[in-house]
């Protein structure tokens, strides 16, 4: 008998192949909530991919005729201006439609920002701990006592505000938190065996940290960026409220709802509709995070 | 004689504990001056209970742990106190085989990728001389070549293990520290696992420093055997002496409690009193003083060192010739049969 012929016992009784990205997305299908969640948001990114597929008008055309209409299903409302105008006489659906735009690209790169700066550090704080842990711990405990707001205002004033100043600020606040979890994550993962063996068979820190930790904390990575998409689109909406984000005429939620805070007792309707979608965005991606990280979970993985 | 391929000599270490707020810094002495030596091609089996620094030991001869003090003499270089990159052809040398199956094959990569790993890192061939020497291992373990692309969930608790003995092939070792490889496994998983480590062995000439609690196991595979207590080695022979003449109160109590298959034999068993001693603070001279059923107000005097009784085994008593004596006049021996 040859070795490679040598009988296995049991090895008939390996499942069928699945992969593991195919079983969450069917998972997640079957669940009402995270269905919800991705058609909000796959709306949303339709609109900022081709807003002017989705808006009735120019998103920039003023009519002083027609300024501050409440929504045209309700009394005065104007035909064709569903969701009213604002005080300079701008369709409201279609500034919605093209700040989305601004929105989640502003929202999508300050994560990306904040996790790659906070995964690093999160995995060289967890995975060589002592000192550096120590340090880099010090340095977040630093970062998340300064309020963002504040920050982000005192920096704003100095180099002006500009989309790449936005992205970069945003995602240098957020990175704290990134780093936290993933550190976590790294420590309970650091201790296993396999990270032993790829030790024993000589792999380098790098490769250790690249190859054996990031991808088996990837989950959680992904879980807490979609939660971490809902608050940038939250600070993205807090900067341009108070005028430090992306500057007028270019629509933006948190603008449109500072435009309309003046009017608030003749038309509501300005500063309602763009909160409305901030927090159906924000719902969202809070409810899609929250079924990922079921679906992901491994104690259902069996079922 | 010739040098044996790996000669310990001294090896410590010491963890430190929790630094007291005031007071001297305290530690675990897990490994505590350890000698021993693995020739070509031999097994030494490495037994004694939990916590006992068996583990330990074997972490920092595959030199994964930074001994405290003390020579690991591999091939005649003392590799102790190597860093990362001088270790690494080490590394090639000397492999390991993990305790649990389920927690040493990284879950995101495929078995192809775990087994081709070790060469991509050490330069070996380029990807078809890799992909070639991949399956070439997973049929020396007993694996399909279709096993190839899976991952290790779809594996029984047996079969990843086979896919950690391939890993450890890889390289072409010549020592493989396997530490506790079958405990987490079925007994008749166990014995395939056992009988492929002793073919590998006969194939390819390869040395085991063999770590386990399962005192059967351990008399099955070696040829040596040394018995671990508290961070020291307290016995040393030939596994069949080993088990035939026990000289060591610890290994004779050990011994004893195992369970016997003769049906006929009686059996009897040494019950130890109390726990094993705090590795933090071990008692003063011997370290079995608190357990031994001979101990003499002299054994906390001084350490007794580990010397020849007879002709190639070994053990630290101070009061072996006596109890050896005594033995032998009551015939106690530890199973004795019926008949």
């Amino acid at each position: 008998m040859t070795i490679a012929t040598l009988p296995l016992q049991n090895d008939d009784d390996l499942p069928p192949r699945r992969s593991l990205s195919r079983i969450v997305l069917k998972r997640l299908l079957t669940k009402p909530a995270a269905v919800f969640g991705l058609v909000i948001i796959l709306l949303f990114v339709a609109f900022a991919l081709v807003p002017d597929l989705f808006s009735p008008h120019d998103p920039y055309a003023q009519s002083l005729i027609r300024r501050l209409k409440p929504p045209s299903f309700l009394d005065r409302g104007v035909d064709g201006y569903l969701l009213g105008t604002d005080h300079l006489g701008r369709d409201t659906l279609s500034r919605i439609i093209h700040g989305a735009r601004t929105t989640l690209l502003v929202s999508l790169f300050a994560v990306v920002v904040s996790a790659v700066v906070g995964i690093w550090a999160g995995l060289v704080a967890g995975f060589f701990g002592g000192k550096t842990d120590a340090v880099i711990l010090r340095l977040i405990d630093m970062q998340l006592a300064f309020p963002v707001v504040l920050l982000v205002i005192a920096i704003v004033a100095v180099v002006g505000p500009s989309l790449t100043n936005l992205i970069v600020l945003m995602g240098l606040s957020a990175w704290p938190r990134f780093a936290r979890i993933v550190r976590g994550s790294v420590l309970s993962v650091r201790g296993l065996e396999y990270i032993e063996a790829a030790r024993s068979i000589g792999a380098g820190k790098l490769r250790i940290m690249l190859r054996h930790i990031l991808p088996n904390i990837l989950s959680a990575i992904i879980v807490y960026a979609s939660f971490e998409l809902a608050r940038m689109i939250l600070l993205e909406a807090t900067l341009s409220f108070l005028g430090l984000g992306v500057q007028p005429p270019t629509p933006t939620w948190g603008g449109m709802i500072n435009d309309g805070k003046n009017y608030l007792s003749i038309s509501w309707a300005v500063s309602l509709f763009p909160g409305v979608a901030i927090a159906l965005i924000i719902l969202a991606f809070n409810l899609l995070g929250d079924e990922i990280r079921d679906a992901l979970d491994p104690q259902l993985s069996h079922d | 004689m010739t040098a044996p391929l790996l000669d310990v000599k001294g090896l410590k270490r010491h963890f430190p504990t929790e630094s007291p707020l005031f007071g001297a810094k305290r530690f675990v002495k897990a490994v505590d001056g350890v000698d021993l030596a693995i020739g070509k091609g031999e097994t030494l089996g490495l037994v004694g209970e939990s916590g006992c620094g068996k583990s330990t030991l074997g972490r920092l001869i595959a030199r994964l742990d930074e001994p405290t003090a003390g020579e690991i003499v591999f091939e005649g270089r003392d590799i102790a106190r190597l860093d990362d990159r001088a270790l690494l052809p080490v590394r090639q040398s000397i492999q390991m085989i993990f305790q649990n199956p389920f927690a040493s094959l990284n879950p995101r990569m495929t078995v192809g990728a775990i087994l081709e790993e070790p060469l991509i890192i050490h330069g070996k061939g380029d990807r078809s001389k890799r992909r070639r020497r991949v399956m070439d291992l997973l049929g020396q373990v007993g694996l399909r070549p279709d096993h190839v692309d899976r991952y290790p969930h779809e594996f029984s608790g047996g079969q990843r293990q086979r896919i950690g003995i391939a890993r450890a092939l890889a390289l072409e070792p010549d020592l493989i520290v396997c530490d506790e490889p079958v405990s987490a496994l079925d007994v008749s998983i166990q014995a395939q696992i056992i009988n492929l480590l002793q073919r590998l062995q006969r194939e390819l000439g390869l040395s085991y420093l063999f770590i386990s609690h399962d005192l059967s196991v351990v008399e099955h595979i070696s040829d040596r055997v040394a018995v671990m207590y508290l961070g020291r080695i307290v016995e040393e022979a030939d596994a069949v002496e080993m088990y035939r003449r026990p000289l060591h109160p610890y290994t004779e109590a050990l011994l004893s409690a195992h369970p016997e298959p003769d049906p006929l034999a009686v059996s009897r068993e040494i019950i130890l009193e109390g726990g094993v001693p705090s590795p933090v603070n071990p008692p003063a001279g011997c370290h079995f003083t608190t357990r031994c059923p001979y101990v003499q107000p002299r054994c906390s005097e001084t350490t007794p060192p580990l010397v020849d009784h007879h002709p190639g085994h070994k053990a630290r008593c101070l009061r072996l010739d006596e109890i050896e004596g005594n033995r032998l006049t009551e015939g106690a021996r530890t199973v004795e049969h019926k008949s």
